[in-house]
């Protein structure tokens, strides 16, 4: 698709997501073992052949830029386009942090500018799913619409997630007719997915408007306030989707990819998920080894038991462990006979001989980057 | 470092025959080796932790596999400006077109590869081996020596000398004799097919050894003969480490196996000296509830629902429930239905096994057709071939290359037998 570009909206922090968020940004959250959440959008912008791809971006990006590199990884590394990231800057013209989203992009109108690319695709870079945009490039010249927005029928959220989400509503021939951000009381249970198409010309020109206004946010400042004056249409999507925006909600994703099905939806049709590479070596299981249910990525050496759990690249699981519904970031070690259960480890994490933690069903317990238990 | 001290050559073009249907369609460093990796990884990923940038990889044998694994060179960072990996295969000069005669005759056939980068020493390696070596501490034994040539050796038990090259040294370690395969062999130090010269002098003896028509080209046989008869200055630097020539069925199946052992004799899990190749795109690999591996390696892009022992498991092979996968090598995207048991079995790339079946039964019978290959046990599938429902198949079985569920004349293959494409039954 040689007629549109990508912006990756990542810049915000979230407090609800806890000791995870507290060292990266939320797009940078390891996820399923080797990923991290950006690579879902990178990837399905890749595999829909956007070769143009701005990352914006600002809280704790040095783990997001690290994680990115050249974008050699996604084939990004190119002549023509490929990665760019921008994280905030000084100038005349410019007032460094960015305030907002709008803000953001409008930081960096000379990259939207020197582009040629007809229209621009916006989205969050913290969603876990699989889609092609060009058919919603099709739909969206197909409307004849000024704006179109992702949205998904999120009923098998919990109730208290949908509060974190733009909940839309829309009319027979999927016009917006509402739009409410973040609402502590949701309408109904039709979530925005943070992905927007439009021509790069009018973003442009909405971003200009939005700031000349002394406003900075692109979804209340723009996508509200122009649901009447533009035609704004929604863009059903179905499949599996999930935003890593709370603990739960990322806790419950992991969980989730251990489902076969969910699994294939996400890496098997439709095109590769990327992810940088490691060159580990394969996974190893020693005598004792007795896992079920899991996901394990390559490095890891397991000699403990391992059930409804997620192991990421390097994770060593020593005699004796049991670890249960848990999820182990890159290069924790898990000592003998220690035990697990609804944790969430983040990376290089040590539990001692002999440990036991053990959080809540829905509300995991977190143990932050390089803790020794 | 302005100019290239050492360069690397890796001979990469012999068929290795001996590992049977392995190699029908692929050199053998292009071989599957460790779960992820192509037996060429391993002198490949030794040369950039080595710190040599340019390596010439020269082909011969079905290069398609191989010219497609090392590509540009990015998996070990050797997608450069200067120096970089550069495939040699054979090529038409101004009149005729030459095959690579030998080992020295490959070389003798790209000096001026060499010579364009003029480097001061070359090192030769072989693409067929598995170990861990740093050629830079060779190469300052070599100056330290100021050889003319120094050979990589590894002491071998006695009882296995007679098979291999073996080098007299003097107490120093310069080599003063050099025996082909001896029958009574003087020493245990056995040639390990790497050479670092000192390109000047290697440059002259290929020159002369092309004029020699007697000569079979060959840097066994012919040029380090003849470096020791003209009193050159060669020298023995010898290795301690795991090394192995996994040229038989018997040899790779082994060392395979070496991986899964609970400290192995050859760590891929070093840091420091990390083997690299091309990465599977793919997610962790997932075990099903009812699955349950041991003592086995396992790659990303797996789904394991069954039972794994003591095997070594490449990347998104799919096991289904209540089957039994022991002592075997499953390589990429291989598939195998449910209620099977597979035992000390090597199957190849893309062969789909169906449900209730087994693979390596009964007595050990050596091949008919070919029992100097495929006699210790071990059956071998090819790659991209079907192993029917309800087939039965015993030891020093071998299933060609792209045998579909009509080739099989009867479900029931006994020990020792053959199914082949298209083949006939009797």
């Amino acid at each position: 698709m040689k007629n549109a570009m990508g912006i990756i909206l990542t810049g915000g922090n979230n407090g609800r997501m806890k000791e995870l968020s507290s060292i990266r940004a939320t797009a940078a959250v390891p996820v399923g073992g080797k990923y991290r959440a950006i690579d879902f959008i990178l990837s399905n912008m890749v595999n829909s052949g956007i070769t143009n791809i701005g990352v914006l971006t600002q809280y704790n990006f040095r783990s997001l830029m690290d994680h990115l590199g050249t974008g050699k990884e996604w084939d990004l590394d190119r002549k023509n386009g490929g990665l760019f990231i921008f994280p905030p800057y000084l100038s005349d013209d410019s007032s460094g942090w960015y305030k907002g989203t709008a803000d953001a992009m409008y930081n960096n109108l000379t990259y939207l500018r020197r582009s040629s690319q007809e229209y621009v695709i916006v989205s969050v870079g913290n969603s876990i799913f699989k889609m092609n945009f060009e058919e919603m490039v099709d739909y969206h010249i197909d409307k004849d619409a000024d704006i179109t927005i992702a949205y998904r029928d999120m009923s098998d959220l919990y109730h208290e997630d949908l509060a974190l989400l733009g909940i839309v509503s829309v009319d027979k021939d999927h016009r917006i007719i509402d739009f409410e951000e973040k609402p502590l009381r949701p309408k109904g249970t039709l979530g925005s997915m943070g992905i927007y198409i439009m021509r790069r010309e009018l973003l442009i020109d909405l971003l200009e408007e939005c700031i000349a206004h002394g406003n900075y946010d692109f979804v209340k400042d723009v996508l509200i306030k122009k649901l009447n004056s533009l035609r704004i249409y929604g863009y059903k999507f179905n499949s599996y989707w999930r935003s890593v925006s709370s603990i739960k909600m990322y806790y419950r994703c992991n969980m989730e990819l251990l489902d076969p099905d969910v699994c294939c939806q996400l890496f098997v049709d439709g095109g590769k998920i990327y992810a940088k590479v490691k060159d580990e070596p394969p996974a190893k299981y020693n005598d004792e080894a007795e896992v079920t249910n899991s996901i394990i990525a390559d490095g890891c050496i397991v000699e403990g038991s391992v059930e409804n759990s997620v192991l990421f690249r390097g994770v060593t699981v020593k005699k004796g462990a049991v670890i249960k519904n848990s999820i182990i970031m890159q290069g924790s070690v898990i000592e003998n006979g220690a035990s697990l259960q609804n944790a969430v480890l983040d990376k290089n994490v040590l539990i001692t001989e002999g440990k036991n933690l053990t959080g809540d069903q829905e509300w995991p317990i977190i143990v932050g980057r390089k803790t020794i238990v | 470092m302005s100019k290239t001290e050492m360069i690397a050559l890796l001979l990469a073009g012999g068929q290795g025959s001996r590992l049977g249907v392995l190699t029908k369609n692929v050199a053998k460093p292009a071989v599957s080796y460790g779960g992820k990796y192509r037996i060429i990884d391993f002198s490949l990923s030794n040369c950039i932790n080595s710190g040599i940038q340019t390596v010439g990889v020269l082909t011969q044998y079905q290069p398609l596999e191989l010219n497609a694994h090392i590509g540009i060179g990015k998996p070990w960072d050797l997608d450069r400006m200067n120096g970089g990996v550069t495939i040699l295969s054979p090529y038409l000069k101004e009149e005729v077109g030459e095959w690579y005669k030998g080992t020295a005759n490959a070389v003798y056939q790209n000096i001026h590869f060499v010579d364009k980068i003029s480097p001061e020493y070359v090192v030769i390696l072989s693409g067929d081996h598995i170990y861990k070596m740093d050629y830079s501490i060779m190469l300052e034994e070599h100056k330290k020596n100021n050889a003319d040539a120094t050979i990589s050796v590894i002491d071998v038990p006695v009882d296995e000398a007679s098979r291999y090259g073996i080098m007299n040294t003097d107490q120093k370690g310069r080599i003063i004799e050099f025996e082909e395969k001896p029958k009574n062999p003087k020493s245990t130090l056995a040639s390990m097919g790497i050479y670092i010269f000192t390109w000047e002098v290697l440059r002259e003896y290929l020159l002369k050894d092309n004029e020699d028509t007697q000569s079979e080209n060959d840097f066994g046989k012919n040029i380090i003969p003849s470096m020791l008869k003209d009193g050159k200055n060669l020298w023995a630097y010898q290795f301690s480490g795991y090394w192995r020539d996994v040229g038989t069925i018997q040899a790779f199946w082994e060392s395979n196996m070496d991986l899964i052992q609970r400290v192995p004799i050859f760590n891929l899990f070093d840091p420091t000296w990390r083997i690299f190749t091309p990465n599977p795109i793919k997610p962790a690999h997932y075990i099903g509830p009812n699955g349950n591996v041991k003592t086995s390696i396992v790659t990303e892009g797996c789904m394991i629902y069954g039972v794994v022992r003591n095997s070594v498991i490449f990347p998104g092979v799919f096991i289904d429930e209540n089957t039994v996968v022991e002592d075997s090598i499953v390589m990429t995207n291989s598939k195998i239905g449910a209620n099977s048991y597979i035992h000390k079995s090597i199957l190849s790339e893309n062969v789909i096994v169906g449900n209730d079946v087994k693979i390596g039964v009964g007595e050990s019978v050596p091949n008919d057709i070919k029992p100097s290959i495929y006699y210790c046990g071990i059956t071998v599938i090819g790659e991209s071939s079907y192993v029917p429902d309800e087939a039965q198949l015993g030891k020093n079985v071998v299933i060609d290359r792209f045998v579909t569920t009509d080739d099989y004349c009867s479900l029931h293959v006994p020990s020792g037998k053959s199914v082949f494409k298209g083949g006939v039954c009797d």
